[in-house]
């Protein structure tokens, strides 16, 4: 088994755990990560929209021609065009420096915008910034915590400042799925690198955020704990949270995300559905290389997409792995009988790697 | 209103002043004893009384009003300085919370701090030298006016230093110096008249004066010229915090 097919594989495990649990909410039996306070009863009923399913999907966060320009004159972000789908995992991705978290600080309010608008379920987040911003929870990309409060305090600390009323039932139920339960009342400095960024994950979840930026959340954290980190967002995204996550590692954009969005120097470069990357990703080409120079195909290849390179030394064939029949055999066959003859041949695959390196390099 | 929000910083705010008990409210009772022991009693010996006061009962309001003052600037500069030195400020700038109940929630901490200080060293006074107030009510209002003018100044330093020594430098070289010069110690009357005019430009001798007044009912200046002035200031530092927050100076990129 391919890694590609593999990855399709889980992939599709997934989205059927998904539909089952659509069910689960059509009949009822949904439940609210944050375990639907009372007094909200619209976030319970926020749909989940899988991306499997065709139905629209309303944008939870609109960026319209948004740029950055640093007080230094650098401008990190150029004319930035993006809609994050309520109820999406979107991943951002891109090296070092591309802008992401000018973005997410943008969206967040730690950054003001120097052109542009940014609506964050529907609020302008200039204008109605209180409506916006009670909406998100941020896990920054550094580890920026205090030092000598108790994790409980600090976390409590963060429901109070987005103007929740005390849960202490839902504090204890994050710090538990967050592995966090046994340093409760520890202080902050006495815990190591990944504990602290699960506190950040706590803090942003405290207040009940509908939409959670996670800025390279598994940095620093070990494998083990990364698995837990993941079992909470997607038990975040069943509840009808937004995610959307930076991070560096394509793996976890691959096994994580919905969409995926590359961004490069300021520029978004490409926004698609993981399953056209996937499906992308699933293809392969076979290179032939003549022994002799083609002038031009013979009529009786004309079925084949093929492709003459090299002015002539080389015949390429895309085909797709996960198809019925990948033509091969007959293709051979067929050059056989139109008396083509070839050295040596080889496949390739794409990865979601080379795809993005590719971006990357030519954007 | 985001009250609940006001209330999560100010108690956050409160909480590191209990964690830090020793040195926020030991540490000025001690100097203060310290300076009683060295003006009260050594200076105090040859100065017999000053305006109809003995010296020890007459440099009480000016020692009240240096520990309110410093104090008020460094626990409002070190408590918005400090989130933004180890970056938790982000938390405050993503929240949905407006500058005013920011303001609110740490000038309000810092203020209730070097009050209730402010008390205990009147307090600590009272073991030292008799103590007769005439007006209680202008007392208060003089502490918590001056506490909230000099917790804003303090907040606006803190947001404008970036580095541990800035946040020293104002309290240092402008300050302290005002303070000993506004005449904590002494009567300005009891200065050459040059630089009692000099003296007239401190704005700290306006604050000490309207207190001592409270206390003793005597002044250097008028006591409606010391409200004046302190509200004066209190404007000033009011304006530079909501352009400060108009612009995101020093907070926001
Ligand atoms: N405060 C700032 N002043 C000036 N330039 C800045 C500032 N913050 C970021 N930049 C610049 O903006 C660009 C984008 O930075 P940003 O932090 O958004 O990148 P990123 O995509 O998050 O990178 P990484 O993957 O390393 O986290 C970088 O070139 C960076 O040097
Ligand atoms: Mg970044």
């Amino acid at each position: 088994m391919t890694i590609a097919q593999h990855l399709l594989e889980t992939y599709h495990q997934w989205a059927g755990f998904e539909t089952i649990f659509l069910k689960a909410i059509a009949t009822g039996q949904g439940h609210s990560y944050f375990g639907g306070p009372p007094d909200e009863p619209a976030r319970a009923q926020v749909p989940v929209h899988p991306p499997t399913l065709a139905a629209p999907m309303s944008s939870i966060i609109s960026v319209a021609n948004l740029s950055k320009t640093y007080g230094s004159g650098f401008k990190a972000l150029k004319n930035v065009n993006l809609d994050i789908r309520r109820g999406e995992i979107f991943a951002l991705l891109g090296p070092n420096g591309a802008g992401k978290t000018t973005l997410i600080s943008i969206i967040c309010g730690i950054a003001n915008p120097s052109e542009g608008k940014v609506l964050v379920g529907g609020e302008d987040i200039q204008i109605s910034y209180r409506k916006a911003r009670s909406l998100i929870g941020l896990v920054p990309q550094e580890l920026h915590t205090d030092a000598f409060e108790s994790v409980w305090a600090t976390v409590s600390f963060s429901r109070g400042l987005f103007g929740k009323p005390k849960n202490p039932a839902l504090v204890e139920k994050i710090l538990k799925d967050l592995s966090l339960w046994d340093k409760k009342d520890n202080k902050i400095i006495t815990l190591s690198g990944g504990m602290k960024r699960r506190v950040m994950i706590a803090k942003a979840l405290s207040h009940e955020p509908q939409i959670l930026f996670l800025d390279e959340p598994t940095a620093g954290v070990d494998v083990e704990l990364r698995k837990g980190m993941w079992e909470v967002v997607r038990a975040l995204q069943q509840s009808g949270v937004t995610i959307i996550l930076t991070t560096h590692y394509i793996e976890e954009a691959e096994e994580m995300a919905d969409r995926i969005g590359v961004i490069n120097k300021g520029e978004i470069v490409l926004v698609e559905d993981k399953t056209t990357l996937m499906q992308k990703l699933g293809r392969k080409r076979l290179t032939l290389h003549l022994q002799g120079k083609l002038g031009a195909l013979p009529e009786s290849l004309s079925k084949y997409k093929l492709e003459l390179c090299d002015s002539g030394a080389t015949l390429v064939y895309d085909y797709d792995t996960k198809g019925e029949r990948t033509g091969i055999t007959s293709l051979l066959s067929d050059l056989r009988t139109a008396g083509i003859r070839f050295n040596d041949l080889d496949t390739t695959q794409s990865s979601l790697e080379d795809i993005f390196v590719d971006l990357v390099r030519t954007s | 209103m985001n009250h609940r929000a006001i209330r999560a910083i100010y108690l956050f705010e409160m909480a590191r002043t209990w964690r830090t008990l020793l040195q926020s409210i030991v540490s000025p009772v001690v100097s203060t004893s310290l300076y009683f022991v060295v003006f009260g009693a050594a200076i105090g010996s040859r100065i017999s009384q000053v305006e109809g006061v003995s010296y020890g009962t007459f440099i009480v309001p000016g020692l009240i009003m240096l520990s309110v003052l410093t104090q008020s600037i460094a626990n409002a500069s070190f408590g918005i300085y400090f989130p933004k030195f180890t970056g938790t400020i982000y938390e405050i700038l993503s929240a949905p919370i407006s500058y005013f109940e920011i303001v609110l929630g740490y000038v309000g901490a810092a203020a209730t701090k070097s009050i209730i200080l402010g008390l205990i060293i009147l307090a600590t006074a009272g073991l030292f030298v008799p103590l007769h107030i005439h007006h209680p009510v202008w007392m208060l209002a003089f502490l918590v006016l001056t506490a909230v003018t000099f917790s804003l100044f303090g907040f606006i330093i803190g947001i404008w230093a970036d580095g541990f020594e800035k946040l020293q430098m104002i309290p240092m070289l402008v300050v302290t110096p005002l303070t000993f010069l506004g005449g904590s110690f002494y009567s300005i009357d009891m200065l050459p008249s040059t630089w009692r005019t000099l003296a007239l430009l401190n704005p700290v001798v306006y604050l000490i004066s309207g207190f001592r007044w409270s206390f003793y009912e005597i002044a250097d200046v008028s006591v409606s010229i010391s409200i004046g002035m302190t509200v004066a200031f209190l404007a000033i530092c009011l304006a530079v915090i909501w352009w400060i927050f108009r612009t995101g100076y020093r907070l926001k990129n």
